[in-house]
């Protein structure tokens, strides 16, 4: 579903990304680790068209096509969409209202399907507040989730959805993540695909992930089983993932 | 003050410019013009006529409406009730009807504010009279429209509302010109008495042309208990608009709330403040203002005066501009002048960041789209007592702002 080659990406005059290479299939869930600074949101932000990242080098290439040109809106109309971590406050949008229009892109969903999708993420007492205005970490979480949900992507990108997240709360979101995901249907079944970003490793305790990628400075280190990954981090710290590079 | 008085001081004020605005040569806009036939209902207005005078919230069916007032230039064309506990009729005939209204025309507003005030009693002048009757309960709006078809000309007008204790009185007024007028002047004075447990909701939409000079001069007396509920919308081009409506709250527990909501195109100077001066106890004020240019300037005022303890007054103002060209000016001020007052304020000036647009087009919405989503939603005042009707009735002018074609 998306295929990222030698992708060097700078923000003004600093390189966040460098010669990444990666590879999300179809039906495939992905986790990115790496340390604070690392390049995670970078990563996202560019695939998914966020202004400001430019790509200097290489190419992004979604369902074949080449989309690195392509605006935020077009990708996201193509079906790539994200949870961002810290979004901004829209002031005057209801989350409603956002539900709304994602749903009519999609063909006009009805208003049943938006207070289903409410209701699911327990946000019937923020549908009619200015999206993100006053909400906690928690609550901005679930706003992200509810309006994925009316978007419906293809390939969806979640940046560290379990920060600021309570011990009850993170089974609601990775529910959704699943059900984002399709993880109700076998592997061989599922047309969606994730990348997840996530610095503990707590969501991967309720999302199964296929593999997993470490990045750290811009560069993605190396591919692997997200346990086995989470583990050596554990152990030996990122700085572990790098001589690991070094002797392969 | 006898009539002979009132022409004496209105005459010391002929050239008195005004403390805000640009100064106006009046001499350059004609009093003269024709007169203009009554007519038996809206429906029976002329295409353009009819056309403008919806734009400003008129309906023309008058079915959901308790009364009509309808002037061009200075002729009455139809003043009519549909609702008993009502008066609706020209000023003129008023203050033959009415002997006590004398008391009540230039009370609230000074003739020899500035040379518009002086102007409105000294050269012709017409206006509406609207009152609702002790405890009458107006469950329709009553419309108004002022219409001007000179072009050229200066419409002057007086206008005296009056809800008698316990009455409710909703009402929508719409000042527009014909298609074809480019210039003029319009003065209109407007007196608002809301009596002991009475309310008035006054909703104002204004629909000029680009060459328009506009300066209304408004107060509102409140009384006990009493609301007086404003909203004003300016989204079309006007050449320089001036105005700086007031309130004084006298009774106890009195709540006043001013919304406007102004949209300046280039070319286009908005002076538009709202003032209430809070003088019993328990007595409430809230300004809102919305102000968006797209090239025009905007001084958005707010004045709120505390003179007697346990009063709570807010002042917000938030301007949005939408291209590099015009300004907007915030002017929010409070005055507390004793101590125990619970006032505040809020201004914020500046353009769409462009993070909420790209968070906006990350969800499939394009750059306008988006940024039509954010304007919408900034112009969504929220409106506290105002009937649905009303309230459908104040949107639908917002959002047929000439920006309408543009972005939304």
């Amino acid at each position: 579903m998306l295929e990222i080659h030698d992708l060097t990406v700078m923000v003004q005059n600093r390189r966040v990304l460098q010669n990444v290479e990666m590879h999300v299939s179809n039906g495939e869930t992905v986790a990115l680790f790496g340390p604070n600074g690392s390049g995670k949101t970078s990563l996202l932000s560019t695939i998914m068209g966020v202004p400001g990242y430019r790509v200097e080098r290489g190419n992004i290439i979604f369902k074949g096509e080449d989309i690195t040109g392509l605006a935020i809106d077009e990708r996201a109309r193509l079906g790539i969409g994200m949870a961002f971590q810290r979004p901004p406050v829209v002031r005057g949008v209801k989350l409603m209202d956002m539900m709304r229009i994602c749903m009519d892109r999609r063909g006009g969903a009805g208003e049943i399907d938006v207070r289903r999708c409410i209701e699911k993420l327990n946000l019937g007492e923020f549908q009619d507040r200015d999206i993100n205005l006053g909400f906690s970490g928690g609550e901005i979480k679930r706003s992200e989730l509810v309006q994925l949900l009316a978007q419906d992507p293809d390939f969806v990108m979640f940046d560290e959805p379990d920060s600021g997240v309570d011990l009850v709360s993170i089974h609601l979101v990775a529910k959704v993540i699943n059900e984002l995901l399709e993880k109700e249907k076998s592997a061989g079944r599922r047309t969606k695909a994730g990348l997840i970003i996530s610095h503990a490793g707590h969501i991967l305790d309720y999302v199964n992930a296929d593999r997993a990628y470490v990045i750290m400075g811009g560069n993605l280190y190396c591919s692997g089983n997200p346990r086995d990954l989470l583990e050596d981090i554990k152990v030996k710290g990122y700085e572990g993932c790098i001589s690991c590079q070094r002797q392969n | 003050m006898s009539e002979t008085e009132l022409k004496e001081q209105a005459k010391k004020a002929e050239k008195k410019p005004s403390a805000l605005g640009i100064d106006i040569d009046l001499n350059a806009y004609s009093v003269k013009a024709e007169k203009h036939e009554k007519i038996d209902g809206l429906n029976a207005l002329p295409g353009d006529m009819k056309k403008r005078s919806e734009s400003v919230g008129m309906d023309a069916d008058e079915t959901c409406r308790a009364g009509s007032y309808f002037q061009i230039d200075h002729s009455v064309i139809q003043s009519a009730v549909c609702q008993s506990g009502l008066e609706v009729m020209s000023i003129s005939n008023a203050l033959k009807e009415h002997d006590w209204l004398e008391d009540y025309r230039w009370n609230m507003i000074k003739v020899d504010t500035d040379k518009y005030t002086a102007q409105a009693e000294l050269k012709e002048s017409e206006g509406y009279f609207i009152r609702a009757l002790p405890g009458a309960k107006v469950e329709f709006p009553v419309q108004a429209c002022l219409y001007m078809s000179r072009d050229g000309m200066a419409q002057n007008v007086h206008n005296i509302v009056i809800a008698e204790e316990g009455a409710e009185l909703h009402m929508i007024t719409g000042c527009t010109t014909g298609s074809a007028v480019m210039s003029g002047l319009h003065v209109g004075v407007s007196e608002f008495y809301v009596k002991k447990n009475a309310q008035i909701t006054f909703t104002m939409i204004h629909n000029w042309s680009e060459e328009m000079i506009v300066r209304p001069r408004s107060a509102a007396l409140v009384e006990e208990n009493g609301l007086f509920l404003s909203n004003y919308i300016c989204m079309k081009p006007v050449k320089n608009l001036q105005t700086y409506p007031t309130a004084y709250c006298v009774g106890e527990n009195a709540i006043v709330r001013f919304n406007t909501i102004l949209f300046a195109h280039e070319g286009s100077t908005m002076d538009v403040g709202s003032r209430v001066y809070l003088k019993a106890r328990g007595s409430r004020a809230e300004v809102i203002s919305r102000a968006l240019t797209d090239g025009g300037d905007i001084f958005a005022r707010g004045h709120l005066i505390g003179e007697v303890p346990e009063i709570k007054a807010h002042l917000e103002c938030r301007g949005l501009m939408l291209s590099e060209k015009g300004t907007i000016h915030a002017v929010p001020e409070l005055e507390g002048r004793v101590p125990n007052v619970d006032m505040s304020h809020e201004a914020a000036v500046g353009k769409i960041a462009e993070e909420e647009i790209h968070y906006l087009m990350a969800r499939g919405l394009s750059s306008d789209e988006a940024t039509a989503a954010i304007v919408r939603g900034f112009l969504d005042v929220e409106i506290k007592g105002l009937p649905a009707n009303l309230e459908r009735e104040m949107k639908r002018a917002i959002r047929a702002g000439d920006m309408n074609e543009r972005l939304m």
